[in-house]
């Protein structure tokens, strides 16, 4: 495990640039592009793996990357790409929070989340420690997208993000979860993705729209 | 070669089914494959109590006397549900609620359910359980939409979202795990995950990190359990999917996902040396508790009432696990599994009641007694179980957590007994009005399974007034282990 500089620099900017697009996702309201921010998402995750399993020379992490490549840059992506030409999303309507006021939650959940990771990365002993708090900002951010959003499909893409934090945080403690178990997320991701397509059409065909606040008829009294 | 069995048996099952759709007797191959699935149960609970623990598939399954009580349970409670959802299902679809292409997602998913939840409790591996907690949870999503009426896709929807962020939570409790696991393990082998690893080592892993993976896996399972104030999604699930599936949720998934809390608290406890795990359990136990023994008055659908009244009963054992101590912990797996057979067998009984009723409205259900003698006893006896009226085991077992908290935690048994007995009259009050006066009801095209509901409260009343040695000596091999307290 011998980090260069440059190593540690090339891998802090990737986390830096996660936290970026998380941030484009709070504010994005275009349904597609939100979509490719997720793709985007996936990609720097995926390089980040790559650069880390050169560097420590841990195989598995080279599977993990084909993993996120496979998955979370092409598949999911397309899969949702054509969910939403076949359902018509396109735009979100305006969120519950507004864009400046999602920003300001926003910069206060990282520095939360830097204090959250404080304990961990100080007995962390991988090289990655600092991304760190970086992944737990990552996994609330995503979390504060899924809340503000009103249509079904940025919540999902909210939901996936999550995922991609945890993953990246997974990575940055301790090289990876063993392989059983990351096969096994991905495959639950997968077939999340799956079990919402169809439920997206039963929603759709139910009440014509996407549109989460026809789901707000249960209540406690009834 | 049992244990092979119990878990290919469902997971090969689901696939048949699926491309057996809705052909004849496909019902009848569910019921057969559960029993398959109970009888290879069987098996294994007597080989584990014959030769002990047991571990296999490169010890990435694990067989100890707590989980082994919960897989005889879960099977047991799987093959009446198969049994009960027969006839249950062909009058929905006579009633035109259904129609047999859903019949064909509803067995395979079933039996996909199934699958999941013995792997998730014989799973050595806490990334496995996870995995297995998750796929539950997905393969039940598309069943609490099988009506696909506007409220069963809320609940659905509510269900998959809630879930779905809670048991991400838990994931990240897991990486942490794994995170200061592997440094006492070594991060070279796969091991770091293994239940029995970790808990041979627990007393060196890392108490700071620990304590904060404990939050996340809590909240996180927690949801899954329905404990306060992460429950919402539990009654709408639980009222707006078929009955069937209700019986399942209630009896068998909530067990689960306690479970894997009290796995996680185990391994926690041995490294903190403190009483933060038990104090949360308490806290979240007992919030719950009184929550829902008070959200219980405002209900008006049956199915929401006795939702309402699991999440209070999850909080009982939540309590008593956070109790710790051989008492409490007997006490506990006591009543998770009597809570288990009385749910499952007061839904097989409310489901049939709102069939021949036509609503699961409490004021259009009447005279049940007068209707069919045998749904009105059936609702009217497991309730009086579920309430925790002597003989029936509910009794014996919130009689022990009572005089348990007594001793250990004397501030919390005044605030158990009043919303005990709050619960009590509001379900009372209303199983009486609608078991009692003249019969309004329609015929039900097909005779309903009742056996199920009677054999459920056999087992309770049996388990009440007399637990067989074995089974006791079980139960407190099953409370050692867990410890605490």
């Amino acid at each position: 495990m011998n980090f260069t500089s440059l190593d540690l620099q090339l891998l802090n900017t990737c986390a830096a640039l996660l936290l970026l697009v998380s941030f484009a996702m709070l504010s994005q309201r275009r349904i597609v592009s939100l979509v490719n921010l997720l793709a985007l998402q996936g990609t720097l995750l995926c390089a980040a793996t790559l650069l880390l399993a050169w560097r420590t020379g841990q195989h598995h992490l080279y599977l993990s990357a084909a993993l996120t490549l496979a998955l979370k840059v092409v598949g999911l992506p397309w899969l949702l790409h054509r969910l939403i030409r076949r359902l018509e999303v396109y735009w979100d309507t305006e969120p519950l929070i507004n864009m400046p006021g999602a920003m300001l939650v926003g910069l206060v959940t990282v520095v939360f989340a830097f204090g959250l990771a404080q304990p961990i990365a100080e007995l962390a002993s991988t090289a990655t420690r600092n991304a760190i708090g970086i992944a737990v900002a990552v996994i609330l951010l995503a979390f504060i997208t899924m809340i503000t959003r009103r249509k079904a499909m940025s919540q999902v893409v909210g939901f996936l993000s999550m995922e991609n934090g945890l993953f990246f945080g997974a990575m940055s403690a301790t090289y990876g979860m063993p392989m059983v178990v990351e096969l096994g997320v991905a495959l639950d991701v997968l077939v999340a993705v799956l079990v919402l397509g169809i439920f997206f059409f039963q929603i759709r065909e139910q009440f014509d729209s996407l549109d989460l606040h026809h789901l707000e008829s249960l209540r406690e009294d009834q | 070669m049992e244990f092979a069995v119990l878990l290919a048996t469902p997971l090969g099952g689901s696939m048949l089914l699926a491309l057996w759709g809705h052909r004849r007797r496909a019902a009848e191959i569910n019921v057969a494959l559960s029993l398959v699935t109970f009888l290879a149960a069987t098996a294994l609970t007597a080989r584990v109590i014959g030769e002990g623990n047991l571990l296999t598939g490169r010890d990435q399954f694990f067989i100890d006397p707590f989980n082994v009580f919960l897989v005889a349970l879960t099977a047991f409670v799987g093959l009446t549900t198969a049994i009960f959802s027969r006839p249950y299902m062909r009058v929905e679809i006579e009633h035109g609620r259904l129609n047999a292409h859903r019949l064909r997602l509803y067995h395979s998913m079933y039996q996909l359910f199934m699958a999941m939840m013995l792997v998730a409790l014989t799973s050595n591996n806490l990334g496995l359980l996870w995995v297995a907690m998750e796929a539950a949870t997905l393969s039940t999503v598309l069943l609490v939409t099988l009506y696909r009426t506007p409220a069963s896709l809320e609940a659905g929807w509510k269900y998959f979202i809630l879930c779905g962020v809670g048991i991400a939570q838990a994931l990240f409790g897991t990486i942490l795990l794994y995170f200061a696991a592997e440094k006492v393990l070594g991060a070279e082998g796969v091991r770091a995950l293994l239940w029995t690893d970790l808990a041979a080592v627990k007393g060196e892993l890392e108490p700071t990190v620990l304590s904060l993976a404990f939050v996340f896996l809590l909240v996180g399972y927690g949801t899954k359990v329905g404990l306060a104030p992460l429950h919402n999604w539990l009654p709408d699930a639980h009222a707006e999917g078929p009955t069937p599936v209700s019986a399942v949720l209630s009896g068998l998934l909530l067990n689960v996902a306690i479970y894997a809390v009290v796995r996680c608290k185990v391994l926690v406890e041995g490294s903190l040396q403190s009483s933060l795990p038990s104090n949360m359990l308490m806290g979240f136990g007992l919030l719950s508790v009184v929550l829902a023994a008070f959200f219980l008055w405002r209900q008006r659908d049956i199915k929401r009432l006795f939702a309402y009244s699991s999440i209070e009963h999850m909080g009982i054992v939540t309590f008593a696990f956070g109790m710790g101590g051989a008492v409490a912990n007997f006490a506990a797996l006591l009543h998770m599994t009597v809570h288990s057979l009385t749910k499952s067998a007061i839904f097989f009984a409310v489901g049939h009641a709102a069939q021949k009723a036509g609503s699961q409205r409490m004021e259009d259900i009447r005279g049940l007694l007068a209707m069919n003698p045998t749904i009105g006893w059936g609702l009217m006896l497991g309730s009086l179980a579920i309430l925790g009226v002597p003989p029936f085991g509910v009794f014996a077992s919130e009689f022990l957590i009572l005089t348990t908290a007594m001793k250990q935690q004397p501030w919390a048994t005044p605030i158990l007994l009043v919303a005990l007995g709050v619960a009590f009259a509001a379900i009372f009050g209303r199983v009486q009005s609608m078991v009692y006066g003249e019969a309004t009801g329609r015929r039900l095209p097909h005779q309903p399974a009742l056996l199920p509901v009677f054999a459920h409260l056999a087992l309770v009343l049996l388990l009440g007034l007399y637990i067989p040695p074995y089974l006791a000596e079980w139960y407190r091999a099953a409370a050692r282990m867990i410890g605490g307290g």
